[in-house]
Order: C-alpha cells, then sequence, then structure tokens
C-alpha cells in the first residue's frame, strides 16, 4: 500500500483522446517527495531544451502535494508546472483551494497534460472515470462561470473544477488557471492549458488516502492547530500588520494598509505616495472593504481566514485573497471601489493580479511618451479607470493593441522598439515583479531576487524577519522563543543586525550570514512546494507552526519513510538543483540572474557580485550559475551532469 | 410511566462563523476508519458542509437517521435572501441522494458524536468556533427498550414488508421441524 501518496497520475494525451492511469516509483518518492520535485523530475526526463512553450511536447502538470490529503492543516496546494510561454523558463504556479485534495481522493497524484485538442475540452474525473468531454458551449467564458456551469452539467455541487478564462483561451503570457478561491497565476500557465485546448479540470473523488502512522500522524496534526491558536492569540509586535499573524497576508481581514500603499509604487511601479495613508482614506477604505466583503474564508483544512467572498453591488460574486486588493487600484492611482470591481472582471478572465495591472500602467506611459500612439488605442475611454477596462478588454481577446501587451512588458517592449524597453523596468527573467522600489541595498533580498527560480519574491523569501527591530529588548524577545531557526546562528544574525552603522544593510547580514539566511528560507519553500503545504502556514510568516524540526516527523509519520532533518535538507537541495538544472539546459546563466535596476536607489556592483559568486559557491553551482558535477552527484543526480556535458553546458574540470 | 434522567449531547452550529475549510469533515472520516485515523475520505465523513461558494452558503450537516424511503415532498427554504438547494438542512441519510453513505457500498453513515470522546472531533478541530458541544441532562419517560433481534427484525419489515417477513419466518420454521 502506498501511503499518503495514491501512487497513480492521470496521463493524458489531448491529441489522440488517450488517457491511462499510470503507477508511479516508489523511489521517486523517496527522491523527490512529491510536488515540485517530481514535477521537476518529469520535466527534466520527458522535456528537451528545444521544446517551444505552445509545443504539443510541453506537459502541462497539475500535481497534488505528498501531504495534500492527509489531514495535515494547510497542506491543499495544487503544484502547476510546465514551461512559460513567458519566461521560457520552468513554469511552477501554485495555487491554495480544494482541488488536489480532491485529486487525490481521486485516487491520483498528477494530471498530467499532453498534446493538443483540436476543439475546446474539459478533463472530467471523477474516481476511476475519466472523460475528456466537450467544452465548445463554455468558450468565452468566464473561470467561475465555468466552474459554475460544469458543476450544473454534472449535477455535483463538490466536483471541484480549475479552469481558464478568456486569457487563457487566447494564450495570454500572463493568464492564471483559477478555481474559485485561488489561481495559480505566474508564468503565464494558463496560456499553456489554453493552447491544449483544455478549458478545465474538473475533479470528484471518493476514495481513501492511507496514512502509515496514524495515531502519531494524528497528533502531530492536534498539535499544529494548537500552535496555531496560540500563535494567532500572540501578533508578533513590532512588525507591520500583515506580518504579525499567520497566514498568507491577511488582506481581505485588515483594513490597515499603510505598509502597501507608502512603501510600495503606483502607476507602473514609479510613484512612492509616503503621505498617502490618511485616517479618511482608512475610513472610505473601511467603509468599501467592509460593504462588499461577504464573509472571510479558507482553503481546504485550514483554519486560517486569507480570502474572502466579495459581491460589489452590480457585480457578480467573486473571491479574492492578498494582493490583488491592491495592485489594480495603484496601477491606476484610483481607490479600493475600483480595486475590487476591476479584480472581479479580471478574475473571470483568468489573468496574474501582478503582471496584469503593470501590463496596463505601461501601456499608459509609452502613449504618455509617445511610443504608443493615439491611432494606437483609438476608442479607449478618456477617463482614467475606463482606460483600464478598455485595456483589460483589449488584452484577453488579443484585439489591436492588447495582442502586443497580451505578451506582459518584456516581450510588448521589445517588439514595440523606440525606446520601449525602459518602461518594462520592473521585470526579472522577462516577469513583472511587486512594486516596490528602496532606498538601501538589502544583500538577502538581493540574492533571493536574482537567484530564485519562482521569480516571486513571496514565494521566495519568509522566516527572517524583513528589518531588524528598534531595539535590543524587541530582538530578545522575539528570539526568545524561536525554535524556528534551523541553528541558533540565526539568532546571532539578527541579533547584530542594525538599522544603521557597521551592521545594517547592506554590508550586514554579511556574506556568509546572507547565504545562510537565503538558503533557509528557500529550504522552506522547496519543502513546502514538495508537501502541497501552504507557505501561509509555513515558509512565509514568522514563526509559523511547520518548521524544519518537525517537518520530518510529518512526513514519517504521513508516509512511512525514514525521514530526519539531514535527509530532507538533502532531497530539498535535489529538488532545487533540478529545477535549476532544467533551467540551466534551457539557457539561464549568470547574466540573467538581476532584480530590476532601480529596485534600489543604492546599488553595490561589487558588493552584489561578490554576493552572488558567494552563493553559486555555497550552492555548489560554478561562477556562470551552472550546477556542478560533484555537487550533481553528492545529490544523485549524476545523469544531469552527464546531460549538461554532453550538450557542452557544463564543461568537464571547469567546475 | 417511570421518569429516568438522559443525557443530551448538542453540537450548536453557527453557520455564519464559517470559513469552509471542511476541517471537521476530514478528521471525523479520520476518527471512523478503522483502525482509527488510518485512512482520509471526506466523502465518508458524518458532517458535510453543504456549500455553495458564490452563493455565500457554508452549511455544517450532521448525519441523522437513516431513512428507508423518500419523504412525500421535498423542501427549499431562502433565509436572508439566500436560496438554499432542495433538502439542504435535512440530516438524513436516503434514497434521494449521495451523502451520508459510505462511498463504496452505500450503506448509511450516522453521526455518534465520537462516542466514548470527551467531545465530537469535529468540535474539537474547527478554530473558528463554528461548532460548539454541550451535554445536558433531561428527565424523560422511560422508553421501552427494543431488543436487538427487534431492531433487525424492525429494518427487515422496513425493506420487505411485513407480509414477506413473516412468510419467511413462517417458511424457515417449518423447514426446521
Amino acid at each position: 500500500m502506498r501511503y499518503a501518496e495514491t501512487g497513480y497520475n492521470l496521463e493524458v494525451d489531448l491529441s489522440r483522446g488517450n488517457i491511462e492511469r499510470v503507477e508511479t516509483d516508489p523511489r521517486l518518492t523517496e527522491l523527490h517527495l512529491g510536488g515540485l520535485g517530481t514535477n521537476a523530475r518529469i520535466l527534466w526526463d520527458r522535456v528537451p531544451p528545444e521544446t517551444e512553450p505552445f509545443s504539443p511536447d510541453n506537459p502541462l502538470i497539475l500535481s497534488t502535494g505528498l501531504l495534500c490529503g492527509t489531514p495535515a492543516p494547510g497542506a491543499n496546494r495544487t503544484i502547476v508546472t510546465t514551461i512559460s510561454p513567458l519566461t521560457r523558463y520552468l513554469a511552477y504556479s501554485m495555487m491554495g483551494g480544494f482541488w488536489a485534495p480532491e485529486l487525490k481522493y481521486a485516487g491520483y497524484d498528477k494530471v498530467i497534460l499532453r498534446g493538443k485538442s483540436a476543439d475546446l475540452v474539459y478533463l472530467y474525473i471523477n474516481n476511476d472515470k475519466v472523460e475528456i468531454r466537450d467544452a465548445s458551449h463554455l468558450r468565452g467564458k468566464g473561470s467561475n462561470e465555468t466552474a459554475e456551469l460544469i458543476r450544473r452539467e454534472l449535477k455535483d455541487p463538490n466536483v471541484q473544477v480549475s479552469a481558464i478564462g478568456l486569457a487563457g483561451e487566447n494564450r495570454v503570457f500572463f493568464a492564471s488557471i483559477e478555481q474559485g478561491r485561488s489561481s495559480a497565476s505566474r508564468g503565464g500557465i494558463g496560456a499553456v492549458m489554453g493552447d491544449k485546448g483544455v478549458k478545465a479540470v474538473a475533479v470528484r473523488g471518493t476514495k481513501d488516502v492511507n496514512i502509515a502512522r496514524p495515531a502519531e500522524f494524528v497528533e502531530l496534526c492536534n498539535g499544529v492547530l494548537r500552535y496555531i491558536k496560540d500563535r494567532e492569540s500572540k501578533p508578533i509586535p513590532g512588525v507591520m500588520p500583515i506580518l504579525a499573524g499567520l497566514g498568507s497576508p491577511q488582506e481581505m481581514k485588515l483594513i490597515d494598509e499603510e505598509w502597501h500603499t507608502t512603501n510600495f509604487m503606483w502607476g507602473n511601479s514609479r510613484t512612492r505616495r509616503k503621505d498617502f495613508w490618511t485616517k479618511d482614506i482608512e475610513e472610505k477604505w473601511r467603509e468599501t472593504q467592509e460593504s462588499v466583503r461577504t464573509r472571510l474564508i479558507s482553503c481546504y483544512n485550514c483554519p486560517m481566514k486569507c480570502g474572502a467572498t466579495i459581491s460589489v453591488p452590480g457585480v457578480a460574486t467573486y473571491m479574492m485573497k492578498c494582493f490583488t486588493k491592491l495592485t489594480y487600484t495603484m496601477a491606476a492611482f484610483s481607490d479600493l471601489d475600483f480595486g475590487f470591481r476591476i479584480a472581479q472582471r479580471a478574475t473571470e478572465y483568468g489573468v496574474d493580479g501582478f503582471s496584469a495591472p503593470q501590463v496596463m500602467a505601461f501601456a499608459l506611459e509609452l502613449l504618455e511618451a509617445g511610443i504608443l500612439k493615439e491611432s494606437d488605442v483609438a476608442g479607449m475611454p478618456a477617463d482614467n479607470e475606463g482606460k483600464f477596462y478598455w485595456l483589460l478588454d483589449r488584452i484577453v481577446r488579443r484585439e489591436g493593441i492588447g495582442d502586443v501587451l497580451a505578451d506582459g512588458t518584456y516581450w510588448a517592449a521589445k517588439k514595440l522598439g523606440s525606446g520601449a524597453e525602459e518602461y518594462a523596468h520592473n521585470n526579472i527573467k522577462k516577469q513583472e515583479q511587486l512594486p516596490l522600489k528602496l532606498g538601501m541595498l538589502n544583500p538577502v533580498y538581493y540574492l533571493m531576487y536574482s537567484t530564485g527560480e519562482k521569480i516571486n519574491i513571496t514565494q521566495i523569501e519568509g522566516q527572517f524577519p524583513q528589518a531588524p527591530f528598534m531595539t535590543k529588548e524587541e530582538t530578545e524577545e522575539f528570539i526568545r522563543d524561536w525554535i524556528h531557526v534551523p541553528d541558533d546562528r540565526f539568532k546571532e544574525y539578527l541579533r547584530k543586525w542594525e538599522f544603521r552603522g557597521e551592521f545594517s544593510n547592506p554590508y550586514y547580514p554579511d556574506i556568509q550570514a546572507s547565504c545562510d539566511i537565503v538558503d533557509w528560507q528557500e529550504m522552506m519553500h522547496y519543502i513546502d512546494d514538495a508537501l502541497g503545504m501552504c507557505a501561509g502556514l509555513s515558509s512565509f510568516p514568522l514563526k509559523p507552526p511547520y518548521h524544519i524540526h518537525n517537518y520530518p516527523s510529518f512526513i514519517t509519520a504521513a508516509t512511512g519513510l525514514d525521514m530526519d532533518e539531514a535527509g530532507l535538507a538533502k532531497i530539498t537541495r535535489r529538488n532545487r538543483m533540478l529545477v535549476r538544472s532544467v533551467n540551466v539546459r534551457r539557457g539561464l546563466r549568470r547574466a540573467d540572474e538581476k532584480p530590476p535596476e532601480d529596485h534600489w536607489k543604492k546599488r553595490f556592483p561589487e558588493l552584489e557580485q561578490e554576493l552572488l559568486s558567494t552563493y553559486y559557491k555555497f550552492k555548489g553551482w560554478n561562477m556562470n550559475g551552472i550546477p556542478t558535477r560533484e555537487k550533481l552527484e553528492e545529490l544523485d543526480l549524476g545523469y544531469v551532469a552527464e546531460d549538461l556535458e554532453k550538450r557542452g553546458i557544463l564543461k568537464d574540470g571547469q567546475d | 410511566m417511570a421518569k429516568i434522567k438522559k443525557k443530551v449531547k448538542v453540537i450548536k452550529v453557527d453557520a455564519d462563523k464559517c470559513n469552509g475549510c471542511r476541517g471537521c469533515e476530514i478528521v471525523c472520516s479520520a476518527f471512523h476508519a478503522a483502525p482509527k485515523y488510518s485512512d482520509i475520505n471526506p466523502a465518508k465523513s458524518r458532517i458535510q458542509v453543504i456549500s455553495h461558494r458564490l452563493r455565500n452558503i457554508w452549511l455544517p450537516v450532521f448525519a441523522g437517521e437513516y431513512a428507508p424511503a423518500e419523504c412525500m415532498g421535498r423542501d427549499q427554504y431562502i433565509i436572508d435572501g439566500k436560496e438554499y438547494d432542495e433538502c439542504n438542512f435535512c440530516r438524513a441519510a436516503c434514497p434521494s441522494r449521495d451523502i451520508f453513505k459510505e462511498p463504496d457500498s452505500g450503506l448509511p453513515l450516522k453521526c455518534d458524536m465520537c462516542e466514548g470522546e470527551d467531545k465530537p472531533k469535529c468540535v474539537e478541530w474547527c478554530l473558528n468556533d463554528v461548532l460548539t458541544y454541550e451535554e445536558r441532562e433531561e428527565e424523560v419517560d422511560e422508553d421501552v427498550k427494543l431488543d436487538d433481534v427487534e431492531v433487525g427484525l424492525e429494518s427487515m419489515i422496513d425493506k420487505y414488508g411485513r407480509e414477506k417477513v413473516l412468510d419467511t419466518i413462517a417458511r424457515m420454521s417449518q423447514k426446521e421441524e
């Protein structure tokens, strides 16, 4: 019997209409756990670097994590992996919600879509019965609308649906896969789904997920719930409200947006409005938020309330979480009411809430600069908010200028020329970033931005405070019950860190400390992504219920695998290395690993290069960011070294 | 009839507080697995969160009695402008629908308040205080208790009709003679 996992993948060839239930090799679980780990392995094994994102040979993998479907609170993430049309690297975008556990109960760990369907279809998985069904009547429908129509058609309200909207159908490079409550947004994975002719994947499962050591496992889960209750009653003082508690930033719950609105940039990530947040604004935004928010909601098996159902008068109800609340508002220099309204349309269309607003603000800047002509936007309304609706409608339909903008700021600027590149200023590896521009270089964040292959800082950072505490007493108070650190070195790093002077940014945390901190943060995310655990209960917040010291027991009790901290760390490094290897084979090099030029006002080119070189060495990569044979072999990835050498990417003896 | 004291166990459901996480379903199905917690399958849970997210409906319902036949009619509620589907509030495992039945065998499931535990597991796992547990004592008339054979026979009669059961018993007793 297989524990925690089902031991079966569903392999669907859309070109031929063939569906197979394939037993997986248990050895792969031992090597990679599951989720992102086994997804990366499939991409390495099956997808040669020449494969184009819109090739039938580019698989779209919708995967559960190893702990999804078990009682482990927060283990509900779907990890979607494919080659991104936007970055052209491995995209791994994730979503919470209810889809992954349902897939486990249907008896599968992953759905692997390959080929292309000639007509628009949706996949219906009902335990052992799997059908490719006609979706021509769903063409052009919104993501929520599609889910509702499918539930009605199947006469089953318990079917969980992951669907694309118009943006995915039209292969917009920042199209998302939406799942009512959540979305996998980054890297344009929705475009790959649309390219395959798949409108939705609907799942219903009523089978068992087995646990190897039941009594032990449930006691661990009870411990997590007790911890959450206690931790939620003790918000961490001295940090911004969104970081005080657990969960992904509780923006549907919180009204206080002073930190985001006065620190993040408005427009095309240009303008900081330090004095924006006033009593009047707070009152007005409170009224808006409280009047449209009908209920705070969570994902599967999680006591938090990171999301909300939103009912804006005159607009269909939808669900939202997190930062999309502000991205449209801030891109358009508008207010919260506009943000909630346009987010509804954007959710139905299925677009990335980071990229889409930025692309539109970028277009308006180009227009102002004369790079786009009035004739390019003929018909666009004159009012500010109207412009955003108009651009969004063009982009998801790829109409006129929308067709250019639908490729994201990097590719659009390239196509437009005439200096447009200057305006696509907020990208890393071709993908739009959080609109954040700061003063002083932070060495830890420099490394995370440069090397993180999720290319999205909120899914790279976490655990370690984002800034030093104001006083020694606060620092000591924080450290007192900081059991989550891998070892006491990290407490010392925090103790020494100061706002000013010798031990402050950019020279402190020093290079070694920065490497350690980044490595710890990355390790926690990679564990979560293999297990299907939400970062909001683990790698993102300060002092989360899951950490490196208790994770091994969860894995052991759930699966029966003997796991300890060293073993888990090794698997994590292996998965991390495999993701890098897929990308290196597709051309990723040191030159690509840099934050936007204007991310910090004060830059230190020499220090930055030293940081990068030291971190590369620390990770077992050569000076060009390519994994060395020695390190690959140490992680049982000799076959990767061989392939990289055969292709002349890794040169023998040049480690 | 004699008066006796009876313990009444109540799970209060404050559906307005429900965040829709279904933790109650998870722990219920795990607790009732054999061995305990060895498998999880929310379809086997004796509490189901009826949800229609876009209609803002999250309604935890406990499995009640097994009903051998459908009702003569159906009910449908509208509360605070929210339209609930037919039979959403009903706790019976009945032939008209799939909930509260073992997915494989179709056998009915019934909430047992996690007999033997301090309080039902779903209550323990609900950190949002949707489910709270109360016990109280009530004085009731002493029931004439049916013995096991009678309970069994009653269900046979429910299923096959009195005549058929009587015929069968008569036939079986003739054979034995």
